[in-house]
């Protein structure tokens, strides 16, 4: 089963985990004054990152809170999970194949 | 209410695995920072832990780890065990949430020692010794339910599960209960 580092109650089984979507992404100021444009980029437009993407996951089913993670979209793979206050740790060098 | 029949029936009884219902308790959920851990701390005279996953027992009394600001207080039925209205006056001035969900979830009581295999035909974490010792407390999932696991000794473990799916988590136990033995 796949496991995920809860920054909170350490290694735990996937089916405990909700995912919450691309992390990092602030609500631009000042709101009154956007752009339609620029509100639609808020709250649509979202990266399909091939490789390392930046994510939100809750442990819904264990202490509820959220976290973010950097996993890689080709492999499924989790390289870091982080607090919400932490900022996202740059991921490893890409290894020459 | 909920039918709570099935919840109600007799002690299913397996060699190795025994499931039974739990008195009535009273609970709350507590949310709130350091300051109130501690002043919840002093206010109930019982270790509300600090650790991940972990739950301080003192005789009818319990404090749960359920989150970094969450804790789930247990107390045999009627408040003179809880001491809610000392913690709710320790509280005032702090913010903080302390909700009654004593009648929201019923316990159960998994014992036996087939105790792990039954409760591993439901739920993903390694619930071994080593990895789930005495003590150690988390929500989870069983089956489709989400519960509080709680290993209360070497073959014993305590269920905390919402009373509106208790009738469904005890047909699921009696039914991974047919796996073993
Ligand atoms: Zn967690």
């Amino acid at each position: 089963m796949l496991l995920i580092q809860c920054p909170y109650c350490g290694e735990r089984p996937e089916p405990e985990f909700v995912y919450g979507g691309q992390a990092h992404i602030a609500r631009p100021q000042p709101s009154a004054e956007l752009s339609d444009q620029e509100w639609t980029n808020f709250l649509y437009r979202r990266n399909n990152t091939r490789g390392a993407h930046a994510e939100r996951w809750r442990h819904t089913h264990g202490c509820g809170r959220f976290f973010n993670a950097l996993r890689d979209t080709t492999t499924d793979h989790f390289l870091a999970t982080y607090k919400l206050s932490e900022p996202p740790p740059r991921p490893p060098a890409e290894s020459a194949e | 209410m909920r039918d709570l029949t099935q919840a109600r029936r007799g002690p299913l009884l397996k060699p190795g695995a025994l499931v039974k219902t739990l008195p009535p308790a009273t609970r709350f959920i507590l949310r709130g920072g350091p300051a109130v851990r501690a002043a919840a701390e002093q206010a109930l005279a019982l270790e509300v832990p600090a650790s991940p996953c972990r739950a301080a027992l003192d005789g009818e009394r319990a404090a749960l780890w359920l989150g970094p600001d969450e804790w789930l207080l247990l107390a045999s039925e009627g408040s003179a065990a809880s001491r809610a209205p000392a913690l709710s006056a320790a509280l005032q001035a702090l913010p903080h949430s302390l909700v009654d969900i004593s009648h929201r979830q019923i316990a159960l009581a998994v014992e036996g020692p087939a105790a792990e295999t039954l409760l591993a035909a439901g739920c993903p974490l390694d619930l071994d010794a080593r990895a789930f010792p005495i003590g150690m407390c988390t929500r989870t999932v069983l089956g489709k339910a989400e519960i509080v696991l709680w290993r209360t000794g070497t073959e014993a473990f305590r269920i905390e599960v919402w009373r509106s799916f208790a009738g469904y988590l005890c047909a699921f136990l009696a039914e991974a209960a047919h796996g073993i033995g």
